[in-house]
């Protein structure tokens, strides 16, 4: 994004948060209510029966003086921005990477599970894709079923995946990996295919005036030439294998990773807890988009092809 | 050792088949191409049931096919009642509210191109978000009944939809909408005319992607907490009861109802765009 890019997209950000903001207040009027009343304050109307029957906003409007509690409760239905920060700023910076209530620890649970199931699932990807492009029989028999994998809502296959590991001894990284590794996988074989095939009839006539071998006419000419849909699909690849990596987490009960800690949020009552493992998950998942975009943009300025970014 | 000379044989036959119909004289006709995953999908079931049947795989780790087959046809009222639940109100609802509001959001930052230019690159941010996390918190705004469903799939279908849309209505030449303005076209005109037509396959693109982000969120916020039907629930349940032929018969529900609802869409948009390039 150029620097001038900027400020538009600052400007629909700050749109949300102030949505957000706002939304606080009917949000957790109900419950700041209940409390004040509580704590001896005169709120109107007095029966908790009747204050049901009126919407957040209007309940909000009649006792003003409950709007500031409404940003500072304990366990609201909806934390406001600051509080969320606060929880990750806690979370991230004050508590020592190692320990459990670390969200860098947990991060790096999910994340390790992420990349080796990225990396797997990629390279196994790419290697489908070049036997498709090389052999006819598998280009016949196997690209349409890549196709229509995408079509299917595979992450269901999650739980499955684990307890059946699980069943056979396998647990821990692995599991989860193996779930990253196959969203992953999918998306990688359909770019690359394309990518490979990308070259034109004019190029691959080049090379065999040239009497290039097909080894060489590889990786002189269509792996080159595939770069950028292998780099389009990666970023697909590792979005889906982080969110792969979470729903792993959830069906087996883990103790530590992004999908733990927004079960254990949502069980105990702690919203703050989901909501900053939510915001963790976003960012994280941002910044391996961003990794690639950058290494992106770097190997195809280095192969002369910038203006493709 | 005689169930993996088996396999091998069945594997042989299937490949040496598909090789003879893949470089045959006929391979590039509709038939044959249809022909030919068909056949090495039978082959890798196949080898699945000889293997599962003849090395006694216990089916708490792998069912076989037949046994699967066998519970989706035991059990099809229960998984109709699952289907109508997750896919009919859950994901159509989120779909059809997520593509709605979409279209809003789409159309009226298109009047204006500094937001256009804020939300392109804040819509692509979102898009890659796993948005399926936000399920607890919907689920315990909206209860656990369908709602809460629907509410994460609007969310989750809502940012590839919208950024595709905005895309598309920017995919007009200078020369086009120059050509509108001779004939006297005010925005409303243009817009009907010109760039909805013209953002149709951008449109329809976010479309079929937000199909199977649909059918994800449905299913995977019902893990969440959900009543006590539902493809999500039956497949966390049956996985807690190890009963893993039941988690296949609806992952067989779920790929066919993401493949039907992704051809329908496909389909659909054949008939709209007949006149795109992609089409023809």
């Amino acid at each position: 994004m150029t620097f001038k890019g900027i400020f538009p997209a600052l400007t629909v950000v700050g749109f949300i948060l102030a949505v957000w903001t706002l939304a606080v207040i009917p949000m957790n009027a109900h419950l700041t209510a209940d409390q004040a009343q509580r704590d001896d304050m005169i709120i109107t109307p007095e029966a908790p029966r009747e204050r049901q029957e009126i919407s957040g906003l209007g309940l909000a409007l009649k006792n003003p003086a409950i709007i500031p509690l409404t940003y500072v409760q304990q366990r609201p239905r909806l934390p406001s921005p600051h509080q969320v920060a606060y929880e990750m700023y806690d979370t991230i910076f004050t508590k020592a990477p190692t320990s459990r209530k670390s969200l860098v620890y947990h991060a790096w649970v999910t994340l390790s599970a992420t990349l080796l199931g990225f990396v797997i699932g990629t390279t196994l990807g790419v290697l489908l894709a070049v036997g498709i492009v090389y052999n006819r029989t598998m280009d016949k028999s196997v690209m349409p079923w890549a196709i229509t994998s995408q079509t299917i809502p595979i992450l269901a296959l999650a739980p499955m995946v684990i307890v059946m590991l699980g069943a056979i001894g396998i647990q821990g990284l692995l599991p989860k990996s193996i779930i990253s590794a196959y969203l992953s996988f999918f998306p990688v074989v359909v770019g690359m295919v394309k990518g490979l095939r990308s070259p034109d009839g004019m190029q691959l006539d080049l090379l065999r005036t040239y009497s290039a071998s097909a080894n060489q006419g590889f990786w002189k000419l269509r792996l080159p030439a595939s770069m950028p849909y292998l780099f389009t699909s990666l970023k697909i690849g590792i979005s889906a294998a982080l969110v792969g990596a979470i729903v792993g987490e959830l069906p087996t009960g883990a103790r530590a990773g992004f999908g733990a800690r927004m079960l254990v949020g949502d069980q105990y009552g702690q919203p703050m807890v989901t909501w900053a493992a939510l915001f963790a998950a976003a960012i994280t998942a941002a910044m391996l988009v961003a990794i690639l975009s950058l290494m992106e943009r770097r190997t195809l300025a280095r192969m002369g092809m910038g203006a493709a970014a | 050792m005689m169930a993996i000379v088996i396999a091998g044989v069945i594997w042989a036959t299937g490949w040496w088949i598909n090789t003879k119909l893949a470089n045959g004289p006929r391979s590039d006709t509709r038939a044959i191409s249809l022909l030919i995953p068909v056949i090495f999908g039978v082959t890798i079931i196949a080898m699945w049931q000889v293997l599962v049947t003849m090395l006694g795989v216990s089916p708490i780790i792998l069912p076989a096919p037949s046994a699967i087959a066998q519970r989706f046809v035991a059990s099809i009222p229960m998984l109709w009642a699952d289907f109508e639940q997750t896919i009919l109100k859950g994901a159509m609802t989120g779909y059809v509210i997520g593509m709605i509001a979409a279209f809003a959001v789409a159309l009226l930052a298109d009047r204006s191109p500094f937001l256009t230019k804020g939300i392109l690159p804040v819509g692509a941010f979102m898009a890659a978000l796993p948005i399926v996390g936000t399920a607890p918190i919907f689920v315990k705004w909206l209860g656990s009944d369908w709602q809460s469903k629907a509410a994460v799939v609007g969310v989750m279908v809502f940012f590839p939809i919208l950024v595709n849309t905005v895309a598309g209505l920017k995919d007009t030449s200078a020369m086009q909408r120059d050509l509108m303005r001779t004939y006297g076209a005010g925005y409303w005109p243009t817009l009907l005319k010109l760039r909805l037509p013209a953002a149709l396959p951008f449109i329809f693109n976010g479309l079929k992607i937000a199909t199977t982000l649909a059918l994800i969120g449905a299913i995977v916020a019902e893990f969440f907490g959900s009543p006590t039907v539902g493809m999500g629930f039956r497949i966390s349940t049956s996985v807690g009861q190890l009963a893993l032929d039941m988690v296949w018969a609806e992952i067989v529900v779920a790929a066919l109802a993401g493949s039907a609802f992704y051809g329908a869409m496909a389909l659909f948009e054949k008939r709209v765009t007949f006149w795109h390039p992609s089409q023809r």
